[in-house]
């Protein structure tokens, strides 16, 4: 391991540190912060970039930075899974930045330096966790992650933010505390280690009930990842203004979670120790039955980021459902729809955002004729929604082919059955929109006024995640090759 | 005849011979100026004798040339070495804050009756810690206890009175409970020295006085400990006492006591006594009580110094239950959050006496909005309460690591469960002060109050510095943690 | 062989602990419940006292002649004690003193019922 690929991993961790104390401090100057923000953003991209050759050519660098307990290290090590997850975050973050600009100016948002410096904090958190060499690391990172993003969810202050800030911090607290932290200590009690290791560390050493018992911890103990019943904290958390919604539901927070699961899957359990003990059976139903109930709850809402809330929440248990299923094609697909929702999502958000800025609509019922009044944040909205139902040319199309595929080739009925049915159902929920849209008479804002597109900032960041969803299906050589060797 | 085979006595001697020199002189500058020196030196002799027992040596000191067992004996081992050090640290860097906090809260001819009775407090801690000798834990265990019912008695209110009262009362009880305690095995051993009784009890395990005499002194201590239901006196000494007491209180006398009651099991009695008497699952029931009880009366607090006094009864059930699971990892953890609790509560009740200091109390009505009116210190409480609750990076996580890691160790996931859900109520307690402090606004916009000196500021943030910094390097706190435990059992985790 | 008049001074020792620390729990008045720690405390003194007199014991000065002697070591320790004891009722009595003249009663029951008030703006003597 060559030193500056070592000091690169701990440069992901610092960048966007110092990034947000000089944020911070450049608060009186709002054109001095943003371009601090584009900056850090890029910087890191940067960095981040760097370090796809090393992984693709088979190394893994690592970086120990503390021994916090006898044996445990905060340590970081960077393999091809999490070089995907950190490519989507620090790319998306630049995008997000942009958005955010437009939107925060649009809408007059208050505390805007707290805002950006808790962003940059929240990515920082993102790149610990997406580069975390053991358990315990993850453990510390997706900590602070909660902790960092409370003061986004919670940014306008008010008796609304103030409830959902608590069911946040109460659901996800409460997940890590009681239920994964006890498994992790577990884990290193029975082992004498948490390092991920491919292959897993518990066979051998964990009898097949503990180890059930473990993943039930640890997978309920993810609460990030939104498995029902600990989802509600999802669309709760919708009081918060929309570029950190997009935030939450495609760069940071529910990746993580479900990053975390499939982390936690490959390099803790083990695909073989799983399929051999038979543990993760119970988790294909539960996150099946997710999916199923949550694509319902999201056909009936009217309120247009709820739908979209409960959309992300089916969408994660896609991954973790294919991820369950333990075969190398729906791993692939899992590990590919991390990245395919993540962009197909934040269209999504970015659009309703657009629409509120734009038209002060947040209802879908109000959306009639929108398409004609703002065709570019609809085209973009469409070519995501694609994504979402899994039609091509979109990347949605190319993960669920694979986690699909992966679920025939093992001949899990139920999983097919909920993945074709799912489909149908995501159909059923987004394709109105876009007819609505686009073939009905335009309407009016809600003030009776006529109104216009977004802010430019705004559409240009929706038109290149929308753009990002499209590329993706045509070079998704290159993510499968990083997807499939995640095993 | 050098001055370093002296340090044991000159670890409690200066702190006594300052007592009087600062009733005499009745400047309080010069009061504090001796006093200040004092515990200064105390720091660096404690620090001295950690670092000369690290290798697990023992330092044995005999007051006045007189060989144990017929003389009084000085005994440094790594326990409380550990322990001297949390004395010693806190007890100067509270001098340093009281220095302008008592100017709101005590008249100015009292002050120099202030550092008097915090040098007689600080000599009783350092005694009870250092001694080898039972009776003289007594002696000492009364002489910080009176000066502490004096210095709570100082706080402004009229119910100090009251509190210190109380305290008096349950607190003498509970010393008489020991002294009892300590006679009964005098008369049975037939010696005082601590490590002589150890070896004279060897044979005469199980036999009634002996285990009347652990009973005894289980129950006295525990009343010093606060141990729920024998708590009742701390949330109001806490609360009225003046900040820069309820902070050094705070950070030391619970554990001391602790220090106490792992001394007489560990030492004197030896590990058999839990074969004997049902004393582990007694711990552990009213440590889980005392846990979740005091938990929830935090959570009803109205005042912020009340919820944090009754958070301190909850924290002391998680030492004990670490006493009570009895294994290595039960044991390091309790030994290191003596250590991490003292300094997390020490600083949370020295930002509160900030508080007291620019507003004048701590009614959470008082506090709305203090996020915007002193940022500083509501982020000083936000880090030490997320100690509180456990949150990785800071020194409460690595306390709560161990204890979770010694209930699986024993196979009770009961335990486990129970250990991580009292973490969501120390969270519910800890949103009480957010809610107010960030999602409320200031009652009046003058509420910003005065200016704070840097005496008061710099220890505050010092000790909520430490708090994170704890959480990350441990060698200091885990190393002696388990060198302790290794004293005491002869055992690493 | 141990017989109820053989265990006389036990048998006091536990009615004076009793006895005070009923006083204390049971009556309300602050200067009774001080009388009942000082009785629970005396207890304690009997308690290593009594034990200090060895059967067949003469006074603990070296004397030719005598080889049993009492012990003297219990009684120092009680010395100290009943100083403790001392200055304990000391500061007791005088917290009680402060306290008469900030709530003007020492009656537990009506301080608890002055508690309940918002604290009255006076300098705290």
């Amino acid at each position: 391991m060559n030193v500056p690929t070592n000091m690169a991993l701990l440069a992901c961790l610092l960048t966007p540190v110092i990034g947000a104390v000089l944020l911070g401090l450049a608060g009186k100057r709002p054109n001095l912060r943003e371009g601090l923000t584009f900056a850090t953003a890029g910087l890191l991209l940067l960095v981040v970039a760097s370090l796809i050759a090393p992984v693709m050519a088979g190394q893994t660098p690592t970086l120990e930075i503390a021994d916090i307990l006898p044996g445990l290290s905060l340590s970081l090590t960077l393999e091809p899974l999490g070089l995907l997850f950190a490519l989507i975050a620090s790319g998306l973050w630049i995008v997000n930045s942009l958005y955010s600009i437009g939107y925060m100016r649009a809408n007059g948002e208050a505390n805007q330096t707290r805002f950006f410096v808790f962003f940059a904090l929240s990515i920082a958190a993102t790149m610990g966790i997406a580069l975390a060499g053991n358990f315990f690391t993850l453990f510390v990172f997706y900590e602070i992650l909660t902790l960092v993003t409370f003061p986004l969810v919670t940014h306008h202050g008010n008796a609304a933010a103030k409830r959902s800030g608590r069911i946040y911090l109460g659901v996800l607290m409460g997940t890590s505390i009681c239920l994964l932290l006890p498994a992790l200590i577990a884990i290193w009690v029975l082992t004498g280690t948490t390092d991920f290791v491919s292959g897993g560390i518990l066979a051998g050493k964990v009898s097949p009930a503990l180890t059930l018992g473990l993943l039930v911890l640890c997978m309920f103990g993810v609460g990030k990842a939104a498995l029902m019943p600990f989802h509600f904290w999802l669309p709760n958390a919708m009081v918060a203004p929309t570029p950190v919604s997009a935030l939450l539901h495609a760069v940071a927070v529910v990746k993580a979670g479900v990053f975390t699961v499939v982390k936690l899957l490959v390099f803790i359990f083990g695909v073989d120790h799983l399929a051999q003990t038979g543990a993760a059976g119970w988790l294909t139903i539960v996150a099946g039955i997710t999916i199923v109930v949550a694509s319902f709850i999201a056909l009936k809402a009217d309120n247009l980021k709820r739908r979209l809330a409960y959309s992300t929440i089916s969408q994660l248990s896609y991954v973790v459902m294919a991820a369950s299923l333990l075969g190398a094609l729906s791993m692939t697909g899992a590990v590919l729809h991390i990245a395919a929702h993540a962009v197909g999502k934040i269209t999504l958000f970015f659009a309703a955002g657009a629409i509120y800025t734009a038209a002060h609509k947040t209802l879908v019922s109000e959306l009639r004729g929108i398409g004609h009044t703002m065709p570019w944040t609809m085209a973009a909205f469409s070519i995501a929604a694609l994504s979402m139902i899994g039609l091509p040319p979109t990347a949605g199309f190319v993960s669920k082919w694979y986690m699909l595929s992966g679920a025939v080739a093992i001949e899990h009925w139920f999983a097919v059955g909920v993945i074709v049915g799912s489909t149908l159902l995501n159909a059923g929920y987004f394709l109105p929109i876009i007819y609505q849209a686009f073939f009905h008479k335009p309407d009016n804002n809600s003030h009776g006024q006529a109104h216009g597109e977004a802010p430019l900032s705004m559409l240009v960041a929706l038109l290149v995640t929308a753009s990002l969803t499209v590329v993706l299906f045509f070079v998704a050589e290159w993510p499968l090759s990083l997807a499939r060797q995640v095993q | 005849m050098s001055i370093t085979q002296h340090l044991p006595v000159l670890q409690v001697a200066l702190p006594l011979l300052a007592a009087p020199l600062a009733l005499i002189v009745r400047q309080r500058r010069v009061a504090f100026a001796i006093l200040l020196a004092a515990s200064l030196a105390c720091l660096a002799i404690s620090l001295a004798l950690w670092n000369h027992v690290q290798d697990g040596s023992v330092i044995s000191y005999a007051i006045g040339s007189w060989p144990p067992p017929w003389g009084i004996e000085y005994r440094v081992d790594r326990l409380n070495a550990f322990v001297l050090v949390l004395v010693s640290g806190m007890a100067s860097l509270v001098l340093l804050f009281s220095w302008r906090s008592i100017e709101a809260e005590i008249a100015e001819d009292r002050h120099y009756l202030f550092y008097t009775m915090f040098a007689l407090c600080l000599t009783g801690l350092l005694g009870i810690t250092i001694t080898g000798d039972a009776f003289n834990v007594f002696v000492f265990l009364e002489v910080s206890s009176l000066s502490t019912y004096v210095l709570i008695a100082m706080g402004q209110k009229r119910r100090a009175l009251v509190a210190a009262y109380q305290y008096l009362i349950m607190g003498t009880i509970g010393a008489t409970l020991i002294v009892m305690g300590i006679g009964m095995l005098y008369l049975m051993t037939g010696t005082l020295n601590l490590y002589d009784m150890a070896e004279r009890l060897g044979p005469l395990q199980g036999q009634r006085p002996v285990l009347a005499a652990l009973a005894f002194i289980t129950v006295g201590v525990s009343l010093k400990v606060a141990l729920f239901p024998l708590h009742q006196w701390l949330p109001n000494a806490y609360t009225y006492a003046p900040s820069a007491v309820s902070a050094f209180l705070a950070a030391t006398a619970t554990k001391v006591a602790i220090y106490v009651l792992l001394r007489f099991y560990f030492s004197v009695f030896g590990q058999t006594i839990f074969l004997d008497l049902p004393v582990r699952p007694l711990l552990i029931a009213l440590a889980l009580a005392g846990m979740f009880v005091a938990s929830f009366l935090a959570i009803y607090q109205l005042d912020l110094k009340r919820l944090f006094a009754f958070s301190s009864v909850a924290q002391v059930g998680y030492i004990v239950l670490g006493i009570g699971m009895g294994n290595a990892a039960g044991l390091t953890s309790s030994v290191l959050h003596l250590f991490n609790h003292g300094i997390t509560k020490g600083a949370i009740f020295l930002l509160l006496g900030l508080v007291v200091f620019a507003l004048g109390g701590t009614q959470l009505s008082r506090l709305k909005g203090l996020g915007k009116t002193m940022p500083i210190t509501s982020i000083g409480l936000v880090i030490c309460g997320l100690s509180l609750i456990g949150i990785p990076g800071t020194s409460g996580f690595i306390s709560k690591w161990y204890l979770i890691m010694a209930a699986v160790e024993l196979g009770h996931w009961w335990l486990v469960f129970l250990i991580v859900s009292s973490s969501l109520l120390a969270t519910a307690y800890v949103w009480k002060f957010v809610d107010v402090a960030y999602f409320q606004s200031p009652e009046t916009p003058a509420a910003a109050g005065r200016a704070l000196p840097l005496t008061m500021v710099l220890p505050a943030l010092l000790l909520t510095a430490s708090t994170l910094y704890f959480g990350i390097d441990t060698r200091f706190t885990i190393g002696s943690a388990t060198g302790a435990v290794a004293s005491m059992i002869g055992a690493q985790p | 062989m141990t017989t109820l008049a053989g265990s006389f001074t036990y048998l006091v020792t536990f009615l004076l602990m009793m006895a005070g620390f009923f006083i204390i729990i049971a009556r309300g008045n602050l200067i009774k419940k001080l009388i009942g720690l000082g009785i629970f405390q005396s207890s304690v003194y009997l308690l290593y006292v009594g034990p200090a007199k060895i059967v067949g014991g003469t006074a603990p000065i070296l004397a030719a002649g005598f080889t049993v002697y009492s012990n003297p070591l219990p009684h120092v320790l009680i010395l100290t004690a009943i100083v403790v004891g001392v200055a304990t009722l000391a500061l007791g009595l005088a917290l009680v003193v402060l306290i008469r003249e900030s709530y003007g009663t020492i009656e537990e029951d009506d301080i608890l019922k002055l508690d309940i008030l918002p604290e009255p703006e006076t300098e705290q003597a």
